[in-house]
């Protein structure tokens, strides 16, 4: 649906000052222009990734040997939570955010988001909320993990407690102002020709994603606050000694934290059903099923939170209701899934690094999805719990799918976001170390968790060495596969070979202007003249699908 | 452009139509209120998540208010929810000024507004002040105090941008039947307030 349209106006000034050009200095200002906002989320997204990946290459070097010898098990603890509330909240939620910053105006045909200035303070919350969890590894890190449980999180120490819970409040209204943004940019500024149900579906995914993180982040604040209050003020709400009650914390705690993962997925759900289409040049199969099915989802993710509580004395009838709701929720992922593939069937699939990434996110994410429903079965989820199996499942969904798909995005959107090019052989390379290095590590836990080693802990019972060893090879190989990405990326965006305004001959409105794109986007406001995936029904000439690709590789016969 | 092949001689047509809609500083749409609402919306799932928590330790509990706990006294919080509700249609007063370019009228209402909330935080500081029960005492007097203390917190915020309302206002023309986004936003944020205290007096001190 739609897109197409563009505005002659840039052909004419080629040569002369476009005013698109951005200087690196203004990355590093109050910028309301979310070009340059959703480039710095993905940047300082990037770097927080590069922290929390340091801190889970020395888990796993901890955890290469069976005896705590690399750090002590009070540093493993602090590593394993920061690791887990880095890589969370300050690098997939950012990075997703990022993303729909710098991609939905301009898919929409907007000028800029409904907020600008509410924009870019959203976004300079996230510094400041991560330095402060960061500083804290130095001198008393938080121990009681990502979902922080009381009463162990209010016994390990007041100090890096209070710190990890200021920083999740302060990124966590962060993100509720991202989404507020978001969903009202959608709503209220597409250009005029466009309908919601032609909306590109990443735009469709942000809607969904905005309605999980406006219902459900502010309940995280709510149980964070009363967490706080037992940790500084001594109340009791969360300590049974004075009449309170634990459960309840995992009640409001996953009543945001389920939601969650489907606020890290859902932006790159909605990036795939972008990437696939242009680069298998077919229209993409089941549009409306794959828009409606983000909905879906967050509603269903919405009552399906006790599933992480099967074994925290929840009543079997409960179970009955949060065991049948999440396997259902399968169904709109399966849907989705169904839709992908059915794009790619008799597609002419060009091979390029972000397809590369897309047919790894699709691969792994399966993965995660039926280990998903066969951990909220309630026997087996009670088997498992708090195993390595669970370790396994959540990463083959958080990096299988939300890495992955930031990868992905970034190969494809790229040359939109800097004019430049990136190179494909060290992209293909980087998709390599990166699949076999994520594989390595992650599919060994599922039968470590099967054998029964509990996660979480710095030491564990020899018998489970020799697949700790391969898991920690395959990390390795994960670490050093950012090697060729950061390169890369840097490389091209100084000397890439310059990129034409719309290098994979794509059909929705971002690449109708220029790349990168000039300030306030379009010249014109752009009127739709194709639907967003109308690939191969003659609105582009494709003799030779090949020859749409020749500038990704070559020198540049492009434009 | 330069590489869009879809860049068709139809579509310059069609461009070219929307030449003069489109300028470059086109006025905006004013989307404020409808960011206010969604804002809104969350704020009060915070509330929902800390109200359903209150319950929660209720029911759990076999006895409530926990053993020794005084009663709550009903009088005075029963006048600050009547000041408390009657500054709504107070502030209500001023919007309906304002849209008639009456600013005298929304300075007016706007202070009496005010006065009435720093009224019904005086009540609460004064009833906190006389309560037998401190914070820690039991679970019951830990919600009551998080409850509405948080609640209060939204009251001073809201007297807060009341006096940021009647400080703008004293520029003439700063508020005008056309331009008067800061007094609807502040008269929706302070009905919200009143509202959630009407749930939160129903669940604290009546239930």
């Amino acid at each position: 649906m739609t897109t197409s349209e563009v505005k002659p106006a840039a052909a004419p000034a080629s040569e002369a000052i476009l005013g698109n050009e951005r200087k690196w200095t203004d990355y590093f200002t109050f910028s309301t222009d979310h070009k340059v906002i959703g480039i710095q989320y993905l940047v300082t997204a990037f770097v927080f990734y590069m922290i929390g990946g340091a801190l889970a290459t020395a888990m796993r070097t901890e955890l290469a040997t069976p005896a705590p010898d690399f750090v002590t098990p009070d540093v493993y603890n602090g590593l394993l939570t920061l690791h887990g509330t880095v890589m969370l909240f300050l690098w997939i939620v950012p990075a997703g955010a990022g993303l729909a910053n710098y991609l939905i105006p301009l898919m929409i045909g907007a000028r800029d988001m409904a907020f600008p200035r509410l924009n870019a303070i959203a976004f300079w919350l996230i510094p400041p909320s991560g330095i402060l969890l960061i500083s804290s590894f130095f001198f008393e890190p938080p121990t009681a993990g990502w979902t922080s449980y009381p009463p162990l999180s209010l016994n390990t120490g007041m100090l890096g407690e209070g710190i990890w819970i200021l920083s999740i409040l302060i990124g966590g209204t962060a993100s509720i102002l991202g989404g507020l943004n978001f969903l009202v940019t959608i709503l209220k500024m597409r250009v005029p020709s466009m309908p919601l149900t032609k909306m590109p579906l990443f735009c469709w995914a942000m809607i969904a994603t905005s309605l999980l993180i406006l219902i459900s982040t502010p309940v995280l604040a709510g149980a964070l606050i009363l967490l706080a209050f037992d940790l500084i003020a001594g109340t009791a709400f969360f300590n049974p000694t004075g009449g309170g009650n634990p459960v309840v914390y995992q009640h409001m705690f996953w009543f945001y934290s389920h939601p969650a993962v489907y606020i890290f997925v859902l932006p790159l759900f909605g990036a795939i059903s972008e990437v696939i289409p242009v680069h298998a040049r077919k229209p993409i199969f089941g549009y409306r099923a794959i828009a409606y099915s983000s909905l879906v989802i967050s509603f269903l993710g919405l009552i399906v939170w006790a599933h992480h509580m099967f074994t925290s004395g929840t009543p079997p009838w409960l179970r009955m209701f949060f065991m049948i709701t999440t396997m259902v929720i399968a169904v709109p992922t399966g849907i989705k899934v169904f839709g992908w593939l059915a794009t790619l069937w008799g597609g002419k699939i060009a091979f390029t690094s972000a397809m590369l990434f897309a047919l790894g996110f699709i691969a792994t994410f399966l993965i995660g999805g039926i280990s998903g429903v066969m951990l909220a079965a309630v026997p087996f989820d009670i088997h498992v719990h708090d195993t390595y199996f669970v370790v396994a499942h959540f990463h083959y969904v958080l990096f299988g799918g939300s890495v992955f798909g930031v990868y992905m995005a970034v190969y494809h959107w790229f040359p939109k976001m800097t004019g430049r090019m990136m190179n494909e052989t060290w992209g293909r390379i980087h998709f390599a170390l990166t699949f076999i290095g994520m594989n390595l590590t992650f599919m060994p836990m599922h039968e470590l968790g099967l054998m029964g080693m509990n996660r979480r802990i710095a030491l564990y019972d020899p018998q489970f060495t020799d697949l700790n060893v391969v898991a920690t090879i395959g990390s390795y190989i994960m670490a050093v596969s950012t090697i060729p990405f950061i390169i890369n990326a840097i490389w091209s965006w100084r000397y890439g070979q310059k990129a034409p305004a719309n290098p994979w001959r794509a059909l929705t409105l971002e690449w109708q202007t220029l790349s990168p794109p000039i300030i306030e986007n379009f010249e014109e406001l752009p009127v739709l003249q194709t639907g967003p995936y109308d690939y191969g029904l003659g609105y582009i000439p494709e003799k030779d699908p090949a020859e749409l690709y020749s500038h990704a590789g070559e020198p540049a016969a492009a434009t | 452009m330069q590489g869009s092949t879809v860049d068709t001689a139809e579509n310059m047509v069609s461009a070219a139509e929307h030449n003069g809609a489109a300028s470059h500083h086109e006025e905006h749409p004013d989307h404020r209120m409808f960011g206010l609402l969604v804002f809104l919306a969350a704020e009060s799932m915070i509330f929902l998540g800390l109200f359903i928590a209150y319950m929660s330790f209720r029911l759990i509990s076999t006895e409530w208010p926990p053993a020794g706990t005084p009663e709550l006294e009903l009088l005075l919080p029963g006048i600050n929810t009547i000041i408390l509700i009657s500054s709504s249609f107070v502030i209500h007063k001023a919007d309906t000024d304002v849209k008639q370019d009456n600013v005298k009228g929304l300075r007016l209402w706007f202070a009496i507004t005010a006065v009435m909330g720093a009224i019904f935080l005086a009540g609460q500081i004064y009833e906190y002040t006389h309560l037998e029960f401190g914070l820690t005492e039991n679970i019951f007097a830990s919600t009551f105090y998080v409850l509405t203390g948080f609640h209060g917190l939204h009251v001073f915020v809201g007297l807060l941008l009341m006096l940021a309302v009647l400080w703008r206002s004293r520029q003439a023309g700063h508020y005008s039947h056309e331009n008067h986004f800061g007094v609807e936003a502040v008269e929706l944020y302070w009905h919200f307030v009143d509202v959630i205290w009407i749930v939160l007096f129903a669940i604290l001190y009546l239930w």
